[in-house]
C-alpha cells in the first residue's frame, strides 16, 4: 500500500526508471552519426575498391582536414549558444595576409605570426562585436563573412601569390603513415574532447550554452567564455588557412569560398543542437570522416560538383531535422 | 516647426543625410558624378536589389533572415531563360509569371521547413541556399544561357520606356516598393508581420497565426527574389549558373541592415530601406569613378553591414534611455 497521508513527499524511488544503457547509447545522435558513416564506407567501397585502403582514406581526408579543424572550435561555439560564419572567410583573410606580407619581403616565421595574429585579431572584433556591443551573433558575423572575405580581394586582387618550394605540401609529409593535418585534426580533437567533457571550464560551457542567465547567476563568466572562444575560432581559422595554403602552395582570395557550408554541416551532422548547450567533440569527430567520405565517395561516382552542392545542401537541413527530433525524444 | 523637428528625428532623415552629404563630397572630386547621366546609372544598379530588400525586410521584420535569395533568384532565371530558349513559342510575358511561381515554390519550401520543424531560419536558409545553387547547375547542365535566346522585347525593358526614357525595371521596382508600403504598413497581415517580429511571444496570445503568417513572408521573399531573377535577364541579357544571383544577399541584407531594419524584428520601414538601397546605388556608382577597383565592392557591402549593426544598436539603447526617462518623471 502507498503511503496515503503524505501524498506530497516525493522520494528519489518514485522517479521515472532510468532508461537501459542500450536506449541512451543508441537515441544518441553520435550513434546516428557513426551509423551514416559505416553505411558510407560500405556503400562508397562497393563504388571503389579503394575505399577499403585507410591509406586512401587518410589521403582524401587531407582536403577536408583544415575545414574539420576548424569545424571542432565552432561546435564548441554552437554549445555555448552562439554561432560563427566567418571561419571561411577569416582562412582566406588570414592567408592572404600571411602571403602577402612573406612577398613584401617579411621573414617566413615573421609572415606566419602575421598571419596567425590576424586571424586571432579577427575573431576579437567577431567577440567585441557579438560579446562586447551585444549584437546578435548570426548577423554580426554575415557582415564579416563578407567583409573579411572583401578585404583578401583587395589585399590579393585577382592574382595568386605563390609561396615558396620549402612550405608547400604539408599534406605529403606522414608522421606515423598519417599526413600532418590529419594527424593535427585527431590531435586537437582529443584535446577540446578533454577540454569540452571533463575541465570545468568545459562544463561552463554547456551551461552558458543551455541557459546563459542561469549559468551567471551561478557564477560563471558567460562573457569570458564566449569572447575566449571567439578568438580561439579566429585561431584555428588562421591555422587552417596556412595549411589550406601549404596544400594549395598559393594562396588567393577564394580560399575556402564556400567553407562555412561544410563547418556548419560538420557541427550539425555530429549532433550539435543548433539552440545551445548540447553537442560534442566525437559527433563532429565522426560527421568530419563522414563528409569526407561522402564526398570523396560522390567524386569517384562522377556526380557534378552542383549536384554534390545540392547534397551538401540536403544533408544540412536533414541533419539537423533529424537532430532536433532526436533531442525532443530524449528531453522528455 | 514640430512637423519639421519630427522629420529630423526619424531614422530616415539620417540616410538621406548620409546620402546627400555622400554625393556633394564624391561631386566635389568629381563634378560628373552629379549629372543626370550618372543619377541614370545610379538607378539602373538598384532596381534589383530594391526588389530583393523589400522581401528581405518582411523576412527580418518578422525576426528571420533569408540567406537563399541569391539562389532563388539564379534559379527562377534560369528557368524562365530556359524556358525563352527552348519553348520560343511561349509569349515572353509569361516569363514573369514562371520566374514568381518559381520564386514563391522556393520560397515555400524554405518557409515549410523553417516552420514545420521549428528550425532557425538561418540554417535552413544555408542549407537551401546551397541546394537551389546546386540545381541550377543541374538543371542547366552548368551551361549559361546566352543573349540571343533571350526575348529581346525583356531585354529593352532595362534600357527605355515611353515616360522620360527612363527604363521599365526602374517603374517595376518603384511599383513593388509602393505595393509593399501598402501591405506593410496599411493591411492587416502586414501589420500582423511587425507584431510578430516585435514579441513572437504574444503575437499568437493576440490571435496572430503565426505559422501562416512565417510561411508568407517567406513566399513572399521568394517571390519577389524570383521576379528579380527575370528582371536580371532583362538587364544583363543573359543568365549564367553561377554569376546570376551570387552574393545578392549580402547587398540585400546589407541594404535593408543600413535602412533601419532592425536585426531583432518588429522594426523596420519602406522608406528606410528604399533610402539605404539608394545609399548603396551611390557607393557603387562612386567607386569607378574614384578609380577603387570593383574587387572591393564585397569588403564594402561588409563594413555597410556591420556599421548598421553599430548604429542600430545606439538607436536602440537611445529608445530605451528615453522609455527609463519617461517612467523616471512618471
Amino acid at each position: 500500500m502507498t503511503d496515503h497521508t503524505a501524498p506530497h513527499r516525493v522520494s528519489a524511488l518514485d522517479a521515472a526508471a532510468a532508461r537501459p544503457r542500450w536506449q541512451v547509447i543508441l537515441i544518441r545522435p553520435e550513434t546516428m552519426t557513426f551509423v551514416l558513416l559505416v553505411a558510407a564506407v560500405i556503400v562508397s567501397s562497393l563504388l571503389s575498391p579503394y575505399f577499403l585502403d585507410i591509406n586512401y582514406i587518410l589521403a582524401s581526408f587531407t582536403l577536408y582536414a583544415e575545414f574539420s579543424l576548424v569545424a571542432l572550435v565552432l561546435t564548441i561555439v554552437i554549445i555555448s549558444g552562439e554561432i560563427d560564419l566567418s571561419p571561411a572567410s577569416n582562412m582566406a583573410l588570414s592567408a592572404c595576409l600571411f602571403a602577402w606580407t612573406y612577398r613584401a619581403g617579411l621573414p617566413m616565421p615573421l609572415a606566419i605570426l602575421v598571419g596567425i595574429g590576424s586571424g586571432m585579431l579577427m575573431g576579437v572584433i567577431n567577440g567585441l562585436l557579438v560579446i562586447g556591443l551585444e549584437l546578435p551573433s548570426i548577423i554580426v558575423t554575415i557582415g564579416t563573412l563578407t567583409l573579411y572575405r572583401g578585404l583578401a580581394q583587395i589585399i590579393a586582387g585577382d592574382q595568386s601569390i605563390r609561396l615558396p618550394q620549402y612550405f608547400i605540401g604539408i599534406n605529403t609529409y606522414l608522421i606515423a603513415g598519417v599526413p600532418v593535418p590529419v594527424l593535427l585534426f585527431i590531435v586537437v580533437s582529443i584535446v577540446l574532447g578533454f577540454v569540452l567533457g571533463a575541465t570545468i571550464w568545459g562544463r561552463q560551457i554547456y551551461q552558458v550554452g543551455t541557459s546563459e542567465i542561469a549559468a551567471r547567476h551561478a557564477g560563471i563568466r558567460a562573457k569570458r567564455i564566449k569572447f575566449t572562444l571567439f578568438i580561439v575560432v579566429g585561431f584555428a581559422s588562421s591555422i587552417a588557412g596556412l595549411i589550406t595554403a601549404s596544400r594549395l602552395g598559393s594562396v588567393r582570395y577564394d580560399l575556402g569560398l564556400g567553407g562555412e557550408l561544410q563547418m556548419v554541416l560538420m557541427a550539425m551532422l555530429g549532433g550539435t543542437y543548433i539552440f545551445g548547450g548540447r553537442g560534442s567533440i566525437l559527433g563532429t569527430f565522426l560527421a568530419a570522416w563522414l563528409l569526407s567520405v561522402i564526398s570523396t565517395g560522390m567524386t569517384t561516382a562522377n556526380l557534378l560538383p552542383a549536384t554534390q552542392l545540392c547534397v551538401l545542401g540536403v544533408l544540412l537541413i536533414v541533419s539537423i531535422v533529424a537532430t532536433n527530433l532526436i533531442y525532443s525524444r530524449t528531453q522528455r | 516647426m514640430n512637423i519639421l523637428r519630427n522629420v529630423f528625428l526619424r531614422r530616415e532623415a539620417g540616410i538621406a543625410v548620409m546620402i546627400v552629404l555622400f554625393c556633394l563630397c564624391v561631386g566635389a572630386v568629381k563634378p560628373r558624378f552629379l549629372t543626370l547621366d550618372e543619377l541614370r546609372i545610379i538607378l539602373l544598379l538598384t532596381p534589383l536589389i530594391l526588389i530583393g530588400a523589400m522581401g528581405q525586410m518582411l523576412v527580418i521584420v518578422a525576426r528571420n533572415v533569408d540567406l537563399s535569395i541569391g539562389s532563388m533568384q539564379g534559379f527562377a532565371a534560369m528557368v524562365t531563360a530556359m524556358m525563352f530558349k527552348f519553348h520560343p513559342e511561349i509569349p515572353w510575358f509569361l516569363g514573369f509569371i514562371v520566374a514568381i511561381g518559381v520564386g514563391v515554390a522556393l520560397g515555400f519550401v524554405n518557409g515549410a521547413l523553417i516552420t514545420l520543424f521549428r528550425l532557425p531560419a538561418i540554417i535552413v536558409t544555408l542549407g537551401t541556399l546551397n541546394l537551389y545553387r546546386g540545381l541550377t547547375f543541374i538543371i542547366s547542365d552548368a551551361k549559361q544561357i546566352d543573349r540571343q535566346y533571350v526575348p529581346s522585347a525583356l531585354k529593352s525593358m532595362s534600357n527605355t520606356s515611353p515616360i522620360f526614357d527612363i527604363p521599365w525595371i526602374i517603374f517595376m521596382a518603384l511599383g513593388v516598393t509602393l505595393l509593399t508600403y501598402a501591405f506593410a504598413n496599411h493591411s492587416r497581415v502586414g501589420r500582423q508581420v511587425f507584431a510578430l517580429g516585435s514579441n513572437p511571444t504574444a503575437a499568437p496570445l493576440r490571435g496572430i497565426r503565426v505559422t501562416a503568417v512565417t510561411l508568407m513572408v517567406f513566399m513572399i521573399s521568394g517571390a519577389l527574389a524570383g521576379l528579380s531573377g527575370i528582371m536580371y535577364a532583362s538587364r544583363w541579357g543573359f543568365v549564367n549558373p553561377s554569376n546570376t544571383g551570387f552574393g545578392f544577399e549580402f547587398q540585400v541584407i546589407a541594404a535593408v541592415v543600413i535602412g533601419g531594419v532592425s536585426i531583432n524584428g518588429g522594426v523596420g520601414s519602406v522608406l528606410g530601406v528604399f533610402l539605404g538601397v539608394m545609399l548603396l546605388g551611390c557607393v557603387s556608382a562612386a567607386l569607378p569613378l574614384l578609380g577603387i577597383a570593383g574587387a572591393s565592392q564585397s569588403a564594402i557591402y561588409g563594413a555597410v553591414i556591420v556599421i548598421a549593426l553599430l548604429i542600430d544598436r545606439s538607436v536602440r539603447l537611445r529608445g530605451v534611455a528615453s522609455l527609463a526617462a519617461l517612467r523616471a518623471r512618471a
